[in-house]
C-alpha cells in the first residue's frame, strides 16, 4: 500500500495536468514574443492560461505574473516592492513562523539597511495582533504574513491584519501557497496587495507559480532581461508548466468543495483516532486550522525515526517542514509557538489532498498504534 | 608543444631487492587510475615514471590532476618535450618556460645527460643553456645558490626535456603493497580520514558500514557510499559492506543497562567487522577512534572495544586534535559530505550517562545477556556489498 500524506511538500500532478503540459510542450512551442503566427498562437494561449489562474483567486489577468514558484513570488513581492518604494519607509514586518522564502528575503533586506521586525505568535501559531499594532508606524513600508502555516496548518487572521496594515498606509503581502485549493481565496475579500501561489501544491507542475499584484502597486523586477511579464519577470515564458498550472486551477475550482470535505474527513478521523488510541500524543495543529495539515507529536520518539518506520509501511509523511528538515536545528515554527523541545523533536506532519481516503487514514492509525508503543519501549 | 609528466617516487627506492614489486604496483595503480583517460605512453627509466599523453593539453591536465591523488608519488614534473639537440632546447624555451623566466630576477641551469653519446657533457649543457637564457632574458642574472628559477635540461635516449622543477606529490606508498584492511565507515568526519591515512601507507581498503533502518535512512546510506567514493579517488575501488544492524541495536537497548549501550554496540561492530574482514582477505581493522573524543573513546573504553577482536586494529587518528582531523577532512574533500545532517547509527541510541570508565568483565557479562553468536551470524549473513 502506498499512502501519500505529504501533500504540503508537494502533490501528485493530476493526469489531466500532465496531458496539458505534454500537449502545450508538443504543440504550442512558439515563443510568445515572436512576431510570427506561431508566436501569436503561443501568446494567445498564455493569455487564456493567465485568465484561468487569475479567476481561481478572483483576480483579473492583468494582476497576475507567472514566476518559477512560491519562493520566487515571495522574493519578487518583498524585495521587488521594497526596492521600488524605498522612499516611502524603512520598516518591514513579518512573523516568526513564515516560510524561509519570506524570512530569508527579509534577512536580505535587513542587510541592505531596512529595519525588519519579526512578530511573535501565540501558542496556536497565530500572529500577536497587539505586537503588530505596536510595530505598525507611518514608516512601515511592507508587511508579509502567510495565509496558512506549512508546518501546523494555522490560519492567520489575514483580513484583520490587512485593515491594520492599510490603516498606516503600508502594503500587505500574503504567502498563500498552503491555502491555495484548501481555503477559497478571493483577493478582494482577503484584502492583500500581493499574493503568492504555487502550482505544485495544488496538483499542478513544479517550477511554476504566480504572484498577484493589485493594480496600482508598483514593484521592481528582481530578474532582468527581455522584458517578459510586463518587465517584472524576464525569461521566456514556461508555457508547458503554465498550461499545467491553468489546468490544475480549473480542476481545483471545480472540485473545491468535494476535496475540502474529503481532507476534513481524513484529518479529523486521524486526529480523533490517534488521540483516543495512543497515550502521550500532542496535537500541535490548532482547532480551527486548515483541512490539509495535521501536526502531531509522538513524545519520546524522534520524528526522523518514526518517519522511516512509516515509510517502511508505505506511508509518507514529513518531520517538521520538508525544507527545514535538511537543516540542523529545531522547527522555527514550533519553537515560536513555545513548544517544548521533546514535543518539537517528536513532531510529524501529516498533510492531505482531496484524493486521500478514510481507509488510508485507518491503515495509518493501525500502523501507528502498533509501532509507537514498540518504538517507545526501545527508545525509552 | 608536447608536455610529458615525470613521476618520482621516494621511499620505494629504499626497498632494496623488493623495489621492483613496489614500482610495478605504482605503475599498475597509475594505469588503473588513468584507465578512462584516453591514449598515453607510460614507461619507467632511472627511478622515474614517464607518462606521455597522446591526446593534447586537456588530457595532460586531466592526467596531472589524477596523479596528484595517487599514493606513492613523491613529486610530479610537467616537462616540455623537444628534439634531442641544443637547438631543440633553445627552440622550446620561449613558449614553454618563457613566462616564468620573464617574471624572475635570478636563475640557474641544471643539466642531466643519460645518453652519454650526446656531444656535450652536463656542465657544458648548463653553460650553453645559461648563455642562451642570459642573451634572451636581460632581466635575469645567474645565482647558483638561491635562484628563483631552476631550469632543468635533460637529455634522454630519444628526446630532450625542459622544465622548471617539480611539485610535491601526495607521498605515501602504492596502495596494495601493504596488504588490505577493513575500515569501519560511519558517515562522520573521522572514519574517512582514518581510511585515507592507512591507505596512504600502501594498504588497500574495504569498508564496513552499519545500517539501522529505520533508525537511520537511505539518505544516511547514500552519504556513506558518497564518502567511500571520495576516499576511492585516492585508494581505488572500495567494497562497502553494509551490515543490517537494527536488530542488534534494539536487543541491546532492550536488555542491557543503558550506560553500557554504546560500548556493547561497539563490541558488536568490531566483532562483525572482523568476520567480514577475514572473509574478504583483510588482515586488520581501521577505525576513526580518537582518544578522549567521546565517552566510548576513553582509554578504558577503547580497551573494552579492542578486546572484542583478535585482529590488529589501526587507529591513525588516535592522538590528533579534532581541529586537525577537520582540516584533513577538508583537504581530502570528505568534510562537506560528512556534515550532512542525517541520523547515524551511533547517535540514535545514545545513553544519557555513558560509562567512561567501564570495567571489561562487567561489559562482557552484560553482553552475554544476548545471544551474541546468533546475532552476529545473522548480521553477517544479511550483508549487502556495494562496490564504489
Amino acid at each position: 500500500m502506498n499512502i501519500y500524506f505529504d501533500n504540503s511538500a508537494t502533490t501528485a500532478p493530476n493526469p489531466l495536468v500532465c496531458d496539458a503540459v505534454a500537449d502545450a510542450m508538443s504543440n504550442v512551442y512558439g515563443n510568445p514574443s515572436s512576431l510570427h503566427r506561431m508566436g501569436k498562437t503561443a501568446e494567445d494561449f498564455m493569455t487564456d492560461c493567465r485568465a484561468r489562474v487569475a479567476k481561481s483567486i478572483g483576480a483579473t489577468a492583468e494582476e497576475i505574473i507567472f514566476t518559477s514558484g512560491g519562493t520566487e513570488s515571495d522574493n519578487t513581492a518583498i524585495i521587488g516592492y521594497c526596492t521600488a518604494n524605498k522612499r516611502k519607509g524603512n520598516k518591514i514586518i513579518t512573523s516568526k513562523v513564515e516560510h524561509p522564502a519570506v524570512l530569508e528575503a527579509f534577512k536580505f533586506l535587513e542587510h541592505s539597511g531596512f529595519e525588519a521586525v519579526y512578530l511573535d505568535v501565540d501558542e496556536n501559531g497565530r500572529v500577536d495582533m497587539d505586537h503588530l499594532a505596536r510595530e505598525l508606524t507611518d514608516d512601515t513600508l511592507l508587511v508579509s504574513v502567510m495565509h496558512v502555516n506549512n508546518e501546523t496548518g494555522t490560519i492567520q487572521p489575514i483580513e484583520d491584519i490587512a485593515s491594520a496594515v492599510h490603516a498606516v498606509g503600508a502594503i500587505f503581502h500574503v504567502d498563500a501557497v498552503q491555502s491555495y485549493g484548501k481555503i477559497k481565496i478571493d483577493v478582494k475579500k482577503l484584502g492583500a496587495d500581493m499574493i503568492t501561489v504555487s502550482a505544485h501544491k495544488a496538483h499542478g507542475p513544479k517550477g511554476v507559480g504566480a504572484l498577484y499584484i493589485r493594480k496600482g502597486v508598483r514593484i521592481s523586477p528582481i530578474i532582468h532581461g527581455g522584458g517578459q511579464e510586463r518587465g517584472l519577470r524576464s525569461s521566456t515564458e514556461n508555457l508547458p508548466a503554465i498550461a499545467g498550472f491553468a489546468k490544475a486551477a480549473d480542476i481545483m475550482t471545480e472540485n473545491f468543495d468535494k476535496s475540502v470535505s474529503a481532507m476534513c474527513g481524513v484529518k479529523n478521523y486521524l486526529k480523533d483516532k490517534l488521540t483516543s488510541t495512543l497515550p502521550n500524543i500532542t496535537v500541535n495543529t490548532p482547532e480551527d486550522s486548515v483541512c490539509s495539515v495535521l501536526n502531531v507529536s509522538f513524545t519520546g520518539i524522534r520524528s526522523e525515526v518514526l518517519l522511516h518506520v512509516l515509510e517502511d509501511k508505505g506511508i509518507y509523511v514529513s518531520s517538521g517542514s520538508a525544507c527545514s528538515s535538511h537543516k540542523k536545528g529545531r522547527s522555527h515554527v514550533l519553537t515560536a509557538m513555545g513548544k517544548r523541545d521533546n514535543i518539537i523533536d517528536s513532531s510529524l506532519r501529516f498533510s492531505f489532498c482531496g484524493a486521500n481516503t478514510l481507509e488510508e487514514a485507518s491503515y495509518a492509525v493501525d500502523v501507528l498504534s502498533e509501532q509507537v508503543p514498540i518504538l517507545r519501549r526501545i527508545m525509552r | 608543444m608536447e608536455r610529458v609528466l615525470l613521476v618520482r617516487y621516494g621511499e620505494i627506492i629504499l626497498k632494496g631487492l623488493n623495489r621492483p614489486i613496489f614500482e610495478d604496483a605504482l605503475m599498475r595503480n597509475i594505469r588503473h587510475r588513468l584507465r578512462n583517460e584516453g591514449k598515453y605512453k607510460i614507461y619507467k627509466s632511472q627511478a622515474t615514471i614517464y607518462i606521455e599523453p597522446a591526446e593534447g593539453d586537456d588530457q595532460t591536465d586531466r592526467i596531472h590532476e589524477k596523479l596528484k591523488k595517487i599514493f606513492g608519488i613523491v613529486s610530479i614534473v610537467v616537462a616540455y618535450k623537444t628534439e634531442k639537440s641544443m637547438e631543440g632546447i633553445y627552440n622550446i624555451i620561449p613558449d614553454s618556460i618563457g613566462d616564468v623566466l620573464k617574471n624572475a630576477k635570478t636563475f640557474k641551469v641544471e643539466a642531466k645527460r643519460s645518453d652519454k653519446k650526446f656531444p656535450l657533457k652536463s656542465p657544458q649543457i648548463c653553460e650553453e643553456v645559461g648563455g642562451f637564457i642570459l642573451d634572451n632574458y636581460p632581466n635575469l642574472t645567474v645565482d647558483v645558490h638561491n635562484p628563483e628559477v631552476v631550469v632543468h635540461a635533460e637529455i634522454r635516449d630519444d628526446n630532450a626535456f625542459v622544465h622548471t622543477g617539480r611539485e610535491k606529490g601526495i607521498g605515501g606508498m602504492p596502495v596494495g603493497t601493504g596488504g588490505k584492511a577493513a575500515l569501519l565507515l560511519s558517515g562522520g568526519i573521522d572514519s574517512p580520514v582514518a581510511g585515507y591515512m592507512i591507505a596512504k601507507r600502501g594498504v588497500a581498503l574495504e569498508a564496513v558500514h552499519f545500517f539501522s533502518y529505520p533508525y537511520t535512512s537511505d539518505r544516511a546510506k547514500d552519504k556513506v557510499l558518497k564518502l567511500a567514493g571520495i576516499v576511492s579517488e585516492y585508494v581505488g575501488k572500495i567494497k562497502v559492506h553494509v551490515v543490517p544492524f537494527t536488530e542488534i541495536q534494539v536487543q541491546i537497548r532492550d536488555k542491557c543497562p543503558e550506560e553500557y549501550l554504546t560500548l556493547i554496540m561497539r563490541r558488536f561492530m568490531m566483532a562483525i567487522s572482523e568476520r567480514i574482514a577475514r572473509e574478504n582477505g583483510c588482515d586488520a581493522l581501521v577505525t576513526g577512534e580518537n582518544l578522549g573524543q567521546v565517552a566510548s573513546q576513553t582509554m578504558l573504553a577503547l580497551g573494552v572495544t579492542n578486546d572484542a577482536v583478535d585482529m590488529p586494529v589501526f587507529r591513525p587518528l588516535i592522538g590528533l586534535d579534532k581541529n586537525d582531523i577537520v582540516e584533513m577532512a577538508r583537504d581530502i574533500g570528505t568534510f562537506d559530505t560528512s556534515i550532512l545532517p542525517y541520523e547515524d547509527c551511533c547517535t540514535v541510541f545514545t545513553p544519557k550517562r555513558p560509562a567512561t570508565k567501564p570495567r571489561l568483565e562487567k561489559v562482557v557479562k552484560y553482553q552475554q545477556l544476548l545471544d551474541c553468536e546468533k546475532l552476529i551470524e545473522e548480521a553477517v549473513a544479511g550483508v549487502e556489498t556495494i562496490i564504489v
